[in-house]
């Protein structure tokens, strides 16, 4: 049975699972269009404030920014952080150990389920905020076509880098602080708050040094238009340099976790 | 009188079960502070830009922060934990336990569980409160600190009378803790004035979702724009739901069919 087979079988599965149990997965759904809802509206008044324009942002441009923003957070997000603290300690981690696939995989072909299953409700609100808001952008074609890999690779990055992260259960049992740090990093570096141009240059300086500004910020620059080739080009070089690091830290990380692991009540 | 010394017992008891744990404090302490740093840190990148947000300045917005902080750390304290186990005790039929007492229920089933390290929240909220005042040189008039009493007054019926009813549902449906999530998620709307949002969202965010009772009215208070159309609205809807959470209450508990019926 190859790799191949496995996914299309585990796919089945999760899919028929979440689709049984679609309530919490769509809740998790509202509170991602509400949040960039949240800083559209907000950004919009102090565009509206001053005159009409902020840091090169039109109210329009703000509503285009944030209404991709949140397509690409539907296409990047990611639960492992959560759901390993749990698995780590309450010890339902042993069965995930006891087949002969490494559980990454599982947790991969979860993700991408729950993100089909609530993609119509996503396109619907994006629909609506569309005709509420009238975004304007216009990207030049190779921009849009560049977007496409761009998605791909902050997902890949996100994902590595948070199921790495989520490893740490393994250590500590304080992991609540852990998630919460990143989160609030995530929150400015990555862009969900306000476009990085308009924040402090050291934090723009470390958003673009760290992982943050290429699992989410990126691909909506490029998207608007915002960048020009050579700054799209050092983007997806950055994600793929980030991309092959999190993946040698993730194999690293794991080996040495699942050493210390002890199941409970097993 | 009795409310308030049957909230005493639940809150020794919970301050009891976790004074065991003191570690808790100091990491609830830092997870309050940088929840409360990102919150300011949000309002200050914002005002970089711009000097005045909807007509409202950046210490009348901290201080908005600051309600939202005490309010969402009241509700974390003793409203969403003791909710949260109704509905499993609903579930499980330990329901039994609370209806047998000689105590109304529903007054014992709002404060059966404390989580007293949320206090941070409560404490982290009021500091913010006075700090923004300060800064703003405002003479708190006895009118406006009575306002504030008054709309925080109104605002906590509101948003208590709220989760009795969406918690209330658990008699009827299954799985209601995920309607819980979607309040809280909604309820962080809150941390900015609703008049920014646009009218369909505001309506939504005033009547449908209580959230504007709860944290921009008390704030209005506190910055001395709150008219007394908004308190008399405020106080009316708070009846209401209240006696509605009532109702439902009622009806609710006589459909309870207890455990192992």
């Amino acid at each position: 049975m190859g790799i191949r087979d496995v996914y299309r079988q585990q796919f089945r599965t999760t899919f028929a699972s979440f689709v049984q149990y679609r309530a919490s997965i769509f809740i998790w759904t509202i509170e991602r269009i509400l949040e960039p809802l949240i800083y559209l509206v907000v950004w919009s008044a102090v565009a509206k404030a001053t005159g009409g324009s902020v840091g090169g942002f039109s109210v329009s441009q703000f509503a285009a920014y944030f209404i991709v923003m949140m397509l690409v957070t539907q296409v990047t997000y990611t639960w492992v952080m959560y759901e390993y603290e749990y698995k780590i300690r309450h010890g339902s981690l042993s069965f995930a150990l006891l087949r002969p696939i490494h559980p990454v995989h599982t947790d991969l072909v979860d993700n991408i389920s729950s993100k089909l299953i609530t993609l119509p409700l996503m396109l619907l609100a994006a629909t609506v905020l569309v005709l509420v808001f009238k975004p304007t952008f216009s990207p030049p074609l190779w921009a849009a076509a560049l977007f496409v890999p761009a998605l791909l690779l902050a997902f890949s990055v996100k994902f590595v880098v948070e199921w790495t992260l989520a490893l740490s259960a393994f250590w500590t049992t304080r992991v609540s602080a852990v998630n919460q740090g990143y989160f609030v990093a995530a929150l400015f570096l990555s862009g969900q708050m306000a476009p990085l141009s308009l924040l402090p240059h050291s934090l723009q300086v470390a958003a673009s040094l760290l992982p943050f500004r290429w699992m989410i910020s990126f691909p909506v620059e490029l998207l608007l238009g915002r960048l020009n080739a050579r700054q799209a080009l050092i983007g997806l070089a950055a994600q793929g340099a980030w991309l092959a690091l999190g993946l040698l830290l993730l194999r690293t990380v794991w080996r040495a976790g699942v050493r210390v692991y002890s199941a409970v009540g097993a | 009188m009795r409310l308030l010394r049957l909230l005493w017992v639940f809150f020794r008891v919970g301050a009891m079960g976790e004074l065991a744990y003191r570690a808790n404090f100091f990491l609830q302490l830092l997870e309050s502070a940088v929840d409360l740093g990102t919150a300011l840190g949000g309002v200050v990148v914002v005002f970089s830009y711009t000097a005045t947000l909807g007509g409202w300045r950046p210490e009348e917005v901290a201080a908005l922060v600051g309600v939202f902080f005490l309010v969402g750390g009241a509700i974390r304290l003793v409203v969403q934990p003791s909710m949260e186990q109704l509905i499993e005790s609903v579930r499980d039929g330990t329901l039994d336990f609370t209806l047998t007492k000689p105590e109304d229920s529903q007054i014992l089933v709002s404060i059966q569980r404390v989580e007293i390290w949320k206090l941070t929240d409560f404490a982290l909220g009021i500091a913010v409160i006075a700090v923004a005042l300060l800064r703003l040189g405002t003479r708190l008039g006895i009118w406006q600190v009575a306002g504030f009493a008054a709309a925080l007054l109104a605002g906590g019926i509101i948003v208590y009378s709220f989760w009795v009813i969406l918690a209330s549902l658990s008699f009827w449906f299954v799985r209601v803790e995920n309607i819980l999530v979607i309040f809280q998620s909604i309820y962080e709307a809150g941390r900015w004035p609703v008049d920014l949002y646009p009218p369909w969202l505001k309506i939504g965010l005033t009547f449908l979702v209580p959230v504007a009772f709860a944290t921009t009215v008390p704030a209005q208070a506190l910055t001395g724009r709150l008219t007394w159309q908004h308190l008399v609205g405020a106080f009316a809807l708070a009846a209401f739901l209240f006696a509605a959470a009532r109702l439902l209450w009622r009806v609710g508990t006589r459909r309870y069919s207890g455990a192992s019926a």
